[in-house]
């Protein structure tokens, strides 16, 4: 995570060391399973070096005791009526006519099953 | 009779001129439908604004209101109204593609909410429109299909990511279309092509059948040729769908019926911090000839200071790379889109996602998963939500002082294709005028303000408090009505 790579390119970020190594990259390649080009490899590397290295302008800001925003809108009371908020409805099953059409859509339906390739071992 | 062109590519059809002329019947809806689809037949080549056109879908539209109208009965509000729907709308047996590779045969088995509601009032769907991959980029150049031109200027970009909607309704292949807008997606492309774009609060239109970018960002808006339009589509899409739990259970007023109210007293916030470093001349000069026309219009100008603007840009992409690495696990090659087989489960998911997302994708997947992993979380994601609340205090103290807020909608004119798509920061950081509103859920709308030397059109954005959609499209269509286009 500390390899210190400078930028070959003449950007602003230059100056800065890197923050994201090619191992680092591989490791969030393989969380996101995202198979990556060896081109991709090298441009993701550097790329998301220099918005990493941008987004840490947010550390100038002082946010002790500041509650995370997660949503926008007030939950709201399932209760009362237009109160700008966003209650949860009954839960109720209700049918739900369209499995034909959504394996019509699959890659490899076996209805009423997706088929996928053996998962006994990684 | 046929749709009349006055200017080459425009025309004059507008949501009452439709409803009268087909109620009056001097025009028949499949004739409408007929003219619409022709002309994308013509101009969609060059354009590539839409990916899939829906003509069956269009005519079994207009034949319904055509028995409608022989039986003499009063048409619904947006009866016979040629709609576009952005390609990450979901549209039942109609091909979605979210501009996307990983997509490209994707038929929903259900309609988005807002496209259901829409058709309901009386619009015909004309077809799918052209976006950036899963509506991330700001020019529409990063889709799969090929980038859109902006009507105004071939050579240039329309913006994004609804760049396919926002030139269909400025080159007039249709009256009105849906967007989407996580990050500016409706205002800039509204800015960029010199038509309004509305965003309206997070929570006012339902997302069911929205295919999700950044859940806790998205919305859906409308492009049109005028401002009453625009009020004429949200009056349908607004409210609450017990189908998405986010969506608000609030009021929602008759947008048509207050457009005209007056304007007159409103308290204009000016924040000075977006009119800084980075903002084109030319764009600024437009924009305070707008606000200087405002006040003509009787509203008082408030300078007003919104301090942690600066910090928008890296919260968003913090924020919205994090939703965003979440929603696209879903593309794997099970269920739906593209499968690149391979012996494996997780070597399918590798080689189907790696084939399948284009570049802009992989690398915000990329982006919010180092975000979001271990160790990095508190650092990255949990740091921009706490910022994103004091951008959202920014905007609560801002209303304090004012009732709208009026900043440029972006700092750039239209730039020229293939311009600016080897640096992406560079890209992000144009985004700075729209991010703000969109994380703090308020309402903006951008309508067109003048056009600069080099005949490019401006964008004068208006923010409202949540749920102040009436109030920002009382001001816009003001300034609209006042001359506003020609500043």
């Amino acid at each position: 995570m500390s390899a210190r790579t400078t930028f070959h390119e003449n950007h602003p970020l230059a100056a800065c060391t890197m923050k994201i190594t090619r191992e680092d990259v591989a490791r969030v390649a393989e969380l996101a399973h995202l198979e990556l080009s060896e081109a991709e490899f090298e441009t993701f590397s550097r790329q998301l070096d220099s918005i990493l290295t941008y987004v840490e302008k947010l550390n100038e800001l002082n946010t002790d005791g500041v509650e995370p925003m997660a949503q926008v809108v007030p939950p709201g009371d399932a209760n009362k009526e237009q109160t700008g908020g966003t209650p949860l409805r009954e839960d109720v099953v209700e049918p739900c006519a369209v499995i034909g059409d959504v394996l019509a859509g699959a890659p490899d339906p076996e209805a009423p099953y997706f088929r996928v390739p053996k998962v006994i071992e990684r | 009779m046929t749709a009349t062109t006055h200017n080459g590519h425009g025309d004059n059809w507008t949501v009452s001129s439709i409803r009268e002329a087909l109620q009056t019947k001097r025009i028949s809806a499949r004739e409408l439908a007929t003219e619409f689809l022709k002309r994308i037949e013509k101009r969609n080549p060059e354009l590539n604004a839409f990916l899939t056109v829906s003509p069956e879908r269009a005519y079994a539209q207009a034949d319904r209101l055509d028995t409608r109208i022989a039986a003499g009965e009063v048409l619904p509000d947006l009866a016979g109204l040629p709609l576009a729907v952005k390609d990450v709308l979901s549209t039942r047996g109609v091909r979605t593609t979210c501009a996307s590779r990983i997509l490209e045969n994707y038929k929903p088995a259900y309609d988005a909410t807002a496209v259901e509601r829409l058709e309901y009032a009386g619009a015909m769907i004309l077809g799918k429109t052209n976006c950036d991959e899963f509506a991330m980029g700001g020019s529409n150049e990063n889709s799969a299909y090929g980038p859109v031109r902006n009507p105004v200027a071939l050579d240039r970009v329309p913006g994004g990511s609804s760049g396919g909607s926002a030139a269909a309704v400025a080159a007039g292949l249709a009256v009105v279309a849906l967007g989407t807008d996580t990050g500016g997606s409706i205002r800039q492309p509204g800015a960029f092509c010199g038509i309004p774009g509305l965003m309206p609060t997070y929570g006012r239109v339902s997302r069911y059948g929205l295919i999700a970018f950044a859940s806790s960002l998205d919305r859906i808006g409308p492009f049109a040729r005028n401002v009453e339009d625009a009020a004429e589509v949200l009056s349908v899409i607004a409210g609450r769908d017990p189908k998405d739990s986010t969506s608000a259970d609030a009021h929602v007023p008759d947008y048509v019926k207050h457009l005209k109210d007056s304007v007159k007293g409103l308290r204009i916030g000016v924040p000075t911090d977006y009119f800084g470093q980075g903002l084109d001349p030319a764009v600024k000069q437009k924009v305070e000839a707008g606000i200087g026309l405002l006040e003509k219009l009787g509203c008082r100008r408030v300078d007003l200071r919104m301090p942690h603007t600066d910090y928008a840009v890296g919260t968003y992409y913090l924020i919205a790379t994090a939703e965003a690495s979440s929603n696209l696990a879903r593309y794997d090659g099970v269920r739906y889109g593209l499968r690149v087989p391979s012996g494996t489960l997780i070597g399918m998911y590798r080689s189907t996602r790696g084939k399948g997302f284009g570049a802009e994708v992989k690398r915000r997947i990329m982006l919010g998963t180092y975000a979001l992993s271990a160790g990095y979380y508190d650092a990255y994601y949990l740091k921009a939500q706490k910022v994103r609340a004091l951008i959202a205090r920014d905007f609560a103290h801002a209303f304090e002082q004012a009732d709208v807020i009026v900043t440029p909608t972006s700092p750039v004119v239209p730039f020229r294709l293939g311009e600016r798509v080897a640096d992406p920061l560079a890209m992000y950081l144009a985004d700075i005028y729209t991010v703000t509103g969109s994380l703090a859920g308020v309402p903006g709308i951008s309508v067109p303000c003048g056009k600069t030397h080099e005949n490019l059109p401006v964008g004068l954005q208006i923010f409202g408090p949540a749920f102040g959609e009436a109030r920002i499209l009382q001001l816009a269509h003001a300034f609209e009505q006042a001359g506003g286009r020609q500043v």
